[in-house]
């Protein structure tokens, strides 16, 4: 590649031609502030906070645009360049409903930051100020237009990378706001609540809608028994919350701290999970050997579920029938493990703990009613569930690990890969081909449907038959495959589709910031977790063996029917 | 033929290389009149751009309306002449004879009032120009005479 050379604040630096400013002034050793601009997600030039002084050009220029150029003399923060960030600053805050303290972003906010490190101290501009206008329509994110900053990347990642398209600026002047079609509310737009726009907004002008009072409710109410579920992906993220850089898993000392918290029983999502490969395990082969419809699709993710119920409702038969494990967790606590500690349904309360903002949506479906009440009463993000934790003072890291409780907590190798893109598939295959060959298994990493990114195949051979496999996560990258589904292009078994980009450990209510680094350090945690565990393939859990001995009999029987599947419905756009 | 068809027709015509969200909603508008939620949400599927985006042209630029209009079109006109001269006082008699704001249209679909920067007649100021119509110099209690001109 051709290398370029240029002087930032002094100093000369080599970049490869076509690298912006904003990225030579990085390898350089220099952080240039930047707002509208997110890596990998948009560069538009929109808001200034990133412009620089280049010697010879009469005006600033924005850095995160403008191509690095042979020879070119940068100055990044010059007098000129501050009070020109200064103002932009100023200029945002003089319409920004401040509220730091009981902002959801406080101590996490770009703006926020950038007005400390920038010391701005008053607001000379006393402007008009948009009145407060808070969306809580949906039931995974509150909007408050209020604190948007006009940046864009919520529309941008709705749009390009999921291609859903909920959000779009509209208006003009000072009444631009960030909109849904016709202004409607958002949770009655076509938004499936993958919260991904709240994972990348700078600020907290879209946040996930906090649920942590309605748990904090139940654990002190003498009358209920109060059990949580916690998903894969959070064990390898929560403790980024505490200050720990990426990837670091730390599953003993979560239990713990929600032992702390006071639930009754700390229980695992991969209990379910597990549950979940032996039921869709199933559902495949009768599908293969009925002939259809094929190829079956996951339906771990809520989001990717609605999408499908929005924009392609003539495929959905193709999604599998099985509810997603949080949802089957759900209906089996309040059935089987309720009925064993002699309680009624409506005597438990059912938390889960959850990398994704979609799930509340999920389990206040109506059709997520299968023991008779809600069968998942409240879904807590990392990002609130860490918030509880600081609340009651417990220090995670300082705890003792801990282990999940019985029955509902044992679990394998292969539910936690789950929470990674191409973790579920990987995990039915293990099943699939012990199941169908009678023979074990020699090598368990599938490495083909591994990696976060773009769409991965495989063709497995499972005894007779060429198992083709395929494994993407982003709505954007699903849409592809669906495409091909529907034009007859697609000749694949078994296709597992994650709403998020990376899959759960990129879900929308993990920690922020998640961008690829954090989520290639997550994955690695979980697959690490994998390797860890004794168990590593879900057919060999003793606890799911016990569940159909005592309670299910057997694999998509009449009881797994009614609690374990679903149907799916279509909605317009 | 059915404004539905009359719409089909225009996005068989469009050429699709050329940007054709605007060209398109402009031909809807004189279609409808003003710019139907069903005709937007047709446009949207037709040319696979999603609805939120669709919405936000509509609503960046006056041209189009999202509301039918009225058959007769007022422009009050509050550039820095007509301002100085009382336009502002025109415009609350208008608000107050027609009981439409700024934008808006009288519910017998009669009258839409909107304002605007200037109508480049600045030695008639106070104006106000009724569709093809202007008047110069009004003074607010003239406003009802005026409005009589029109059925
Ligand atoms: S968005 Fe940031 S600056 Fe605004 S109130 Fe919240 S924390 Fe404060
Ligand atoms: S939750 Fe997902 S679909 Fe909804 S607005 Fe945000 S990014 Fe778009
Ligand atoms: S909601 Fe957040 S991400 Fe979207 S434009 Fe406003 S500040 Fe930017
Ligand atoms: S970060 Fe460069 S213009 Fe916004």
């Amino acid at each position: 590649m051709d290398k370029i050379t240029l002087t930032i604040d002094g100093k000369e630096v080599a970049v490869d031609k076509g690298a912006t400013v904003l990225a030579a002034a990085r390898a350089a050793g220099v952080t240039i502030p930047t707002l509208c601009w997110l890596e990998g997600v948009q560069a538009i030039g929109a808001c200034r906070m990133c412009v620089v002084e280049v010697q010879g050009a009469r005006t600033l220029q924005a850095s995160c645009v403008l191509p690095a150029a042979q020879g070119m003399v940068v100055k990044t923060h010059s007098p000129r360049v501050r009070e020109a960030r200064k103002m932009i600053l100023q200029l945002i805050l003089s319409d920004h409903r401040m509220e730091c303290p009981t902002c959801a972003r406080n101590m996490n906010c770009e703006l926020q930051a950038l007005a400390k490190e920038y010391g701005i101290v008053d607001i000379p501009f006393e402007g008009a100020k948009s009145s407060v206008r808070i969306d809580d329509s949906s039931p995974s994110l509150i909007r408050d237009a209020s604190k948007c900053i006009l940046c864009q990347r919520c529309v941008t990642v709705c749009h390009e990378i999921q291609t859903v398209g909920a959000l779009f600026p509209a208006h003009r002047g000072f009444a631009t706001t960030i909109s849904t079609a016709f202004d409607l509310p958002l949770g009655e737009a076509a938004c499936v609540n993958c919260g991904q726009c709240a994972l990348v907004c700078p600020v907290g002008a879209i946040v996930e809608r906090d649920d942590t009072e309605k748990v904090w409710h139940a654990l002190a109410d003498p009358d209920k028994v109060v059990v949580v579920q916690t998903a894969p992906a959070i064990r390898a993220a929560i403790a980024e919350e505490f200050g720990q850089a990426p990837g670091k898993a730390v599953t003993g000392q979560m239990v713990a701290a929600l032992r702390r918290l006071g639930f009754d029983k700390v229980f695992d999502t991969q209990f379910t999970a597990d549950l979940t490969i032996i039921e869709e395990g199933n559902e495949l082969l009768h599908r293969v050997q009925d002939g259809g419809p094929l190829p079956l699709i996951t339906s771990c993710s809520p989001g990717w579920v609605k999408f499908i119920e929005h924009f392609y409702p003539e495929l959905l038969k193709h999604v599998s029938s099985c509810k997603s494990p949080q949802q089957m967790f759900g209906s089996i606590a309040k059935t089987w493990y309720a009925q064993q500690i002699g309680k009624k349904p409506e005597d438990m309360f059912v938390v889960s703990i959850m990398p994704c903002t979609a799930k509340k949506f999920e389990c206040q479906r109506p059709e997520m009613y299968d023991s008779g009440v809600q069968d998942v009463d409240v879904v807590l993000t990392t990002r609130e569930t860490a918030r509880m934790i600081k609340q009651a003072g417990i220090n995670l890291l300082e705890l003792e690990d801990e282990m999940f409780d019985d029955p509902l907590g044992e679990s394998t190798g292969a539910a936690v890969i789950f929470g990674a893109s191409g973790g579920v598939m990987e995990a039915a295959l293990r099943t699939v081909y012990e199941v169908v060959t009678k023979k074990p298994l020699e090598n368990l990493d599938f490495e083909d449907v591994r990696g976060l990114k773009g769409v991965r195949a495989a063709t497995v051979k499972v005894g007779d038959l060429d198992v083709k496999v395929a494994a993407t996560s982003g709505l954007g990258n699903a849409r592809v495959l669906l495409d091909a589904i529907r034009d007859g292009k697609a000749d694949y078994h078994f296709i597992e589709i994650m709403a998020c980009p990376g899959g759960c450990l990129g879900g929308g209510g993990m920690p922020i910031p998640t961008n690829w680094p954090v989520r290639e350090a997550r994955a690695r945690a979980i697959y690490e977790e994998d390797k860890r565990l004794p168990i590593r393939k879900s057919h060999e859990n003793p606890f799911i063996k016990k569940i159909y001995d005592e309670f299910l009999e057997e694999p998509l029987g009449e009881k797994s029917h009614s609690l374990l599947h679903t149907h799916y419905t279509k909605r317009g756009v | 033929m059915t404004k539905i068809a009359q719409l089909e027709k225009s996005i068989k015509k469009l050429d699709r290389n050329k940007g054709p969200l605007i060209p398109l909603l402009q031909q809807t508008q004189a279609i409808y009149g003003w710019l139907p939620e069903e005709a937007l949400r047709h446009i949207s599927e037709a040319l696979d751009i999603p609805l939120s985006k669709v919405y936000g042209v509509v609503t960046f630029y006056s041209q189009f309306y999202l509301k039918p209009r009225g058959r007769h079109c007022i422009k009050s006109c509050q550039g820095t002449a007509c301002h100085v001269r009382g336009g502002k006082n025109v415009l609350q008699a208008l608000e107050h004879h027609l009981e439409v704001s700024e934008g808006g249209t009288t519910k017998d679909l009669k009258f839409s009032l909107d304002t605007v920067a200037c109508l480049g007649t600045c030695f008639l100021a106070p104006v106000v120009m009724v569709n093809e119509d202007y008047y110069g110099d009004v003074a607010p209690k003239e406003v009802p005479k005026i409005l009589k001109n029109y059925e």
